[in-house]
């Protein structure tokens, strides 16, 4: 069983939805950005994503752009991403990790190689941004081959009949984008990602989880009532942003961390 | 040379050249893409869709517009025989217009009220703010920081014709940059929204919509140099930043054996230093939506293109080109800053016509191959664009500060 299956079946026994964060790899150095890695599940995520740092990311607001540019200023690269997952494997082997991302590093990389690597180093499943269904047979089955899940991003603007298409290729989990738009600026309501999470599990059984626009304690807690997990990212970055060059700068977004943590375990399922 | 029935096949239906191409984009946009693509096969296929194009074509932008044989240059160049392709006499001055006057016909068959752009030289944000005042639709254009400052006649234009030109810090502030911000428009705004890109790259569709839209320079080539010489050219020449004026010129006459042609990039400063010549210094990678060559390091992160010229300063290229060149059908080369601007002032100074810092690209090339041809070898330059808009930049690069300063 995968880390990401057995994860969502122990919350599920549990009875409650994932807190899934995002950071940037390499923000704002890798030092750090390690630091704030290895602690974040005794912060209270269930599952981690971990960004690729590219410099074009197209579906990424501001706060994630910046955070992009700062890890490239700092030297990060896919490499340097792979070795964070391989050093935070040595002290946790069951929180899942999610690469997210955009496609050329990977391509650049070469995706059968890049898919034996990352298996290697612990990574668990790959979001790609840029790789929707009718591209992505150049990734998945290189991905299926060394056991990696491939996540794939549902939308508003994925109706009834593209979404058999989208899921064909998915496992791990559902990503469901909550609105149409960039990270970190507009957030859906409740009635609408309810209605859009109905609409998804009547094509998968896989655990949904939400993201785009959730930033408090209480929008996590709101959506962990309706899906498997709830996505937070550019809160969590902007945390880091406001508090670069101060000690707060590992301790800051792992109390935000805490928080939201608390707002999901609250909302019992 | 790669043997083929046809170069003028693709895409297939998937949006490949070969192995170029594609739909690298956000799902969010994935069901709009799909729309472009079914509404520009309809529309393709509709009589009264062409019809209203060619129209707009003649009555608005001006074609048929010349093939002008230069003889002033054909004499100092001291060989072949050399043609301008008068593109800087449409209606705003440059090639772009043609482009954007059949995406705007197709923008309004799929009921889309707003649009918009991305521009560099601002050459395409005026082309595209022109057809939004024309059909009375909004216009938003996204336009680096960098190039506001290098393009500000363009800028104060567009605004003018009503267009929100919004501009872009992020990155090095140019027209890759400008893309990023206009796809982010595009995701957030997909219900009411239609992104006219300028060039022949982006994701399938649009390098294929936007090489037919432009196939019209190309077409008329071949009828008007059929008329005035009586046979084929031997060469064409064009410049190439995404690739659409050489696209179209070239498109109509790929499978003319006999007929040579060159894609003409911007080498910046030297291949060796600040390029934007992605065919000769980049290597195959994904990015707006295509696979394509970019100008990239060895982690696949996107690097920052320079050129003189405010138009072909990005790092990629549309797929086609990318496709053409490892057929070998295609001969890419490049050009220096500082070669496109001897260009510029020779075919100012010999043939009165200011020609856009990005078509002196291809007559700088043209100058260094036409002596080594005989005089009946029949060589066709795109004048791509007018070079109004580069005046001041043009006298910066020359040390004329006070004039750089004043215009």
């Amino acid at each position: 069983m995968s880390r990401i299956e057995k994860r969502f079946q122990d919350l599920k026994a549990e009875g409650r939805a994932a807190l899934v964060t995002f950071i940037t790899a390499g923000d704002p150095d890798i030092a750090t950005s390690q630091s704030i890695l290895d602690r974040l599940p005794a912060a209270g995520a269930d599952l981690i994503e971990l960004g690729m740092p590219f410099t074009d990311p197209m579906a990424d607001g501001p706060s994630i752009q910046l955070a992009a540019q700062r890890a490239l200023a700092a030297g990060a690269s896919l490499a340097a991403t792979l070795e964070m997952v391989a050093a935070f494997r040595k002290t946790d082997n069951s929180t899942p990790i999610v690469l997210m991302g955009y496609y050329n590093p990977i391509h650049t990389w070469g995706a059968e190689r890049f898919a034996a690597d990352a298996a290697r180093a612990g990574v668990d499943g790959l979001i790609i941004v840029d790789l929707p269904p009718e591209e992505a047979d150049e990734l998945v089955p290189h991905l299926r081959a060394v056991g990696l899940d491939f996540i794939v991003l549902t939308t508003p603007t994925t109706d009834d009949v593209r979404l058999p298409a989208v899921l064909a290729n998915a496992s791990g989990f559902v990503y469901y984008v909550s609105i149409a738009g960039v990270t970190g600026t507009a957030s859906a309501s409740e009635s609408a990602i309810e209605e859009a999470v109905s609409r998804i599990r009547r094509h998968t059984n896989l655990p949904v989880c939400v993201g785009f626009g959730i930033r408090t304690p209480a929008q996590a807690a709101g959506v962990a009532r309706l899906a498997e997990g709830a996505v937070v990212g550019s809160a969590i970055v902007q945390a880091i942003a406001d508090t670069i060059g101060t000690p707060a700068t590992v301790t800051a977004p792992l109390a935000l961390v805490e928080e939201l943590a608390a707002g999901v375990r609250a909302a019992r399922r | 040379m790669q043997s083929l029935n046809t170069y003028r096949a693709g895409p297939d239906e998937r949006g490949h050249f070969g192995i170029f191409g594609g739909r690298y984009v956000a799902e969010t946009l994935m069901p709009l893409i799909l729309d472009v693509e079914r509404s520009y096969a309809a529309a393709k296929a509709d009589p009264a869709f062409e019809a209203e194009f060619r129209q707009l074509l003649s009555q608005y932008v001006g074609r048929p517009n010349p093939l002008y044989h230069a003889k002033r240059l054909t004499e100092a160049f001291g060989g072949a025989k050399i043609f301008l392709k008068r593109e800087d006499l449409n209606h705003t001055g440059a090639h772009k217009i043609n482009n954007c006057i059949g995406q705007i016909l197709l923008a309004r068959r799929m009921g889309k009220k707003r649009i918009i752009a991305e521009t560099g030289a601002g050459q395409h944000g005026v082309a595209t703010a022109t057809v939004c005042a024309l059909f009375g639709m909004d216009c938003v254009i996204y336009m680096g920081a960098t190039d506001i400052e290098r393009q500000q006649p363009n800028v104060y234009r567009m605004k003018l014709l009503g267009a929100e030109v919004r501009p872009v810090q992020s990155g090095a502030a140019t027209l890759k940059d400008a893309m990023n911000d206009a796809l982010r428009d595009w995701v957030t705004n997909v219900h009411d929204t239609y992104y006219l890109i300028g060039t022949v790259a982006g994701p399938h569709p649009y390098p294929a919509m936007v090489r037919d839209f432009q196939s019209v320079i190309g077409d008329e080539v071949r009828a008007q140099i059929l008329a005035q010489e009586g046979r084929l050219p031997d060469s064409l020449v064009a410049c190439i930043g995404g690739g659409s004026n050489a696209m179209g010129l070239f498109h109509p006459f790929l499978d003319e054996a006999t007929v040579r042609i060159i894609g003409v990039e911007a080498a910046g400063h030297g291949l060796d230093k600040a390029h934007a010549a992605s065919l000769s210094g980049g290597r195959p990678g994904v990015l707006h939506g295509n696979r394509t060559y970019l100008l990239q390091d060895n982690d696949g992160q996107i690097a920052e293109a320079h050129s003189i010229s405010a138009g072909l300063d990005y790092p990629g290229i549309g797929p086609e080109h990318a496709w053409l060149h490892e057929t070998g059908r295609v001969e890419y080369v490049s050009v220096t800053d500082t070669e496109a601007v001897e260009a510029f002032q020779r075919c100012t100074r010999l043939e009165g016509i200011i020609p856009a810092l990005e078509s002196s690209h291809a007559i700088a090339y043209a100058s260094k191959i036409a002596a080594k041809l005989p005089a009946d070898h029949l060589m066709v330059v795109c004048l791509s664009g007018r070079g109004d808009k580069d005046v001041a930049t043009i006298a910066r690069a020359l040390g004329d500060i006070h004039l750089g300063g004043l215009v």
